[in-house]
């Protein structure tokens, strides 16, 4: 249990995937120009990064080691999300047409996401047991979606400030980025695995 | 225009006309998570390179057997299998280099310059001009990750070829007291932010 919660705050706050590990950069420079936009991306994110993570745990654990196949980790894995996020878009379309519609446009996009390979891939390589990989999954995606919403929220007053020509743009969001992450440095050696 | 010409064109255009990194914002994760020192970021840039390399002109070869309706999965797999094989190479002969890169090296699959770069060349010219393209692309990710990298150590560890205690230079003499800050994340952000406002002043200047 105490495991499970000293995961859960370290990937949230202390090593945060966007902030702190760089991961998934490119949506968190992408998508944070609205909030509306911001917060779907998140919620797409959480639910399909706790899903490939419970589905290549369980491939990796139960079909790779077996064989001694360790070797075709990064192309299984990249296979298993891209048929993941195909699976889990058509599943919504037909469920429920309203979560579809919210979520739907972001699904393609997290394909290329490199925060959900790297949290498939670092659940495994950390040996993390299944209860800590989904733990892991479900803290790593809400900490991106933290820094997601925040930097949203941020953007849309950034819009009406003025600032060089030069700055405009992605320059400025980096170096707001970068501030944040100062912010989150408040919370470096407050716990540790 | 005579042939020679035309390689010559695709191999430099990535370079700063359509830089993959100030132009086009690719990349920018292992751009931002390897550049804490130069000879870090150096070795992210050639595995790229040679990923980049190796998929254009693979799909170059195949481009007439790939059926147009399932490209990117076999993109996808392409690359994935690739950077397997780096992967291993820079284990077997760069294992301290493997260790401080870590999960960048098999993150190099979702980087959208190669896949970008198959998608919008290699799967419509001849093999040579795509791997030139290849080269290109991957030499201007390099140059990035080398800028950046290399204003990170100065300012960060006030040092050069590190972190290695045997090719390391100290550049400042010893009361120098590095600014940590650039050595730590927000400075990766603050440092490529400010890059990047200098690229596009400059762009715009000189109009190029």
């Amino acid at each position: 249990m105490e495991t499970l919660i000293s995961i859960i705050f370290i990937y949230i706050f202390i090593e945060n995937f966007v902030l702190h590990r760089f991961f998934g950069i490119c949506p968190f420079l992408g998508v944070s120009r609205k909030m509306e936009t911001a917060i779907g991306m998140s919620m797409a994110v959480v639910f399909v990064m706790t899903m490939a993570t419970l589905v290549t745990w369980l491939v990796y654990t139960f079909v790779l080691l077996p064989y001694n196949l360790g070797y075709l980790q990064i192309v299984t894995f990249i296979l298993v999300i891209a048929s993941l996020v195909q699976l889990v878009e058509t599943v919504l379309r037909k469920i429920s047409p309203t979560l579809y519609q919210g979520l739907g446009i972001f699904l393609p996009l997290i394909t290329t996401n490199c925060a959900v390979l790297a949290v498939t891939l670092l659940a495994v390589r950390l040996e993390f047991n299944f209860v800590e990989s989904i733990v892991f999954a479900l803290a790593a995606s809400i900490g991106f979606s933290l820094a997601l919403i925040i930097m949203a929220g941020i953007r849309e007053r950034l819009e009406f400030a003025k600032m060089p020509d030069a700055l405009q743009g992605s320059a400025v969001t980096l170096i707001t980025a970068g501030i944040l992450s100062i912010a989150f440095l408040g919370f470096q050696g407050m716990l540790s695995l | 225009m005579e042939p020679k010409n035309i390689y010559l064109q695709d191999l430099t255009r990535g370079l700063v006309k359509e830089n993959p990194v100030f132009v086009a914002l690719l990349g920018m994760c292992p751009l931002l998570g390897v550049t804490g020192f130069l000879f870090y970021g150096f070795g992210m840039g050639v595995a790229t390179t040679a990923v980049a390399f190796g998929g254009t002109l693979m799909v170059s070869l195949f481009r007439n057997l790939i059926p147009s309706q399932v490209r990117i999965p076999i993109f996808i797999v392409i690359i994935a299998t690739l950077v397997t094989v780096v992967e291993m190479s820079l284990e077997a002969f760069q294992p301290e280099l493997h260790e401080a890169l870590g999960v960048f090296v098999p993150l190099i699959v979702c980087n959208c310059l190669i896949l970008g770069r198959l998608e919008a060349f290699s799967s419509k010219k001849p093999v040579l001009r795509s791997a030139a393209d290849g080269i290109g692309a991957g030499l201007g990710f390099t140059l990035a990750l080398v800028i950046l990298a290399f204003v990170r150590e100065v300012l960060g560890h006030g040092s050069l070829l590190g972190p290695n205690p045997d090719t390391v230079i100290q550049l400042f003499g010893p009361n120098f007291e590095p600014m940590t800050i650039f050595a730590q994340p927000a400075g990766a952000f603050i440092a490529l932010g400010l890059l990047l406002a200098l690229f596009n002043m400059f762009t715009k200047r000189f109009n190029i």
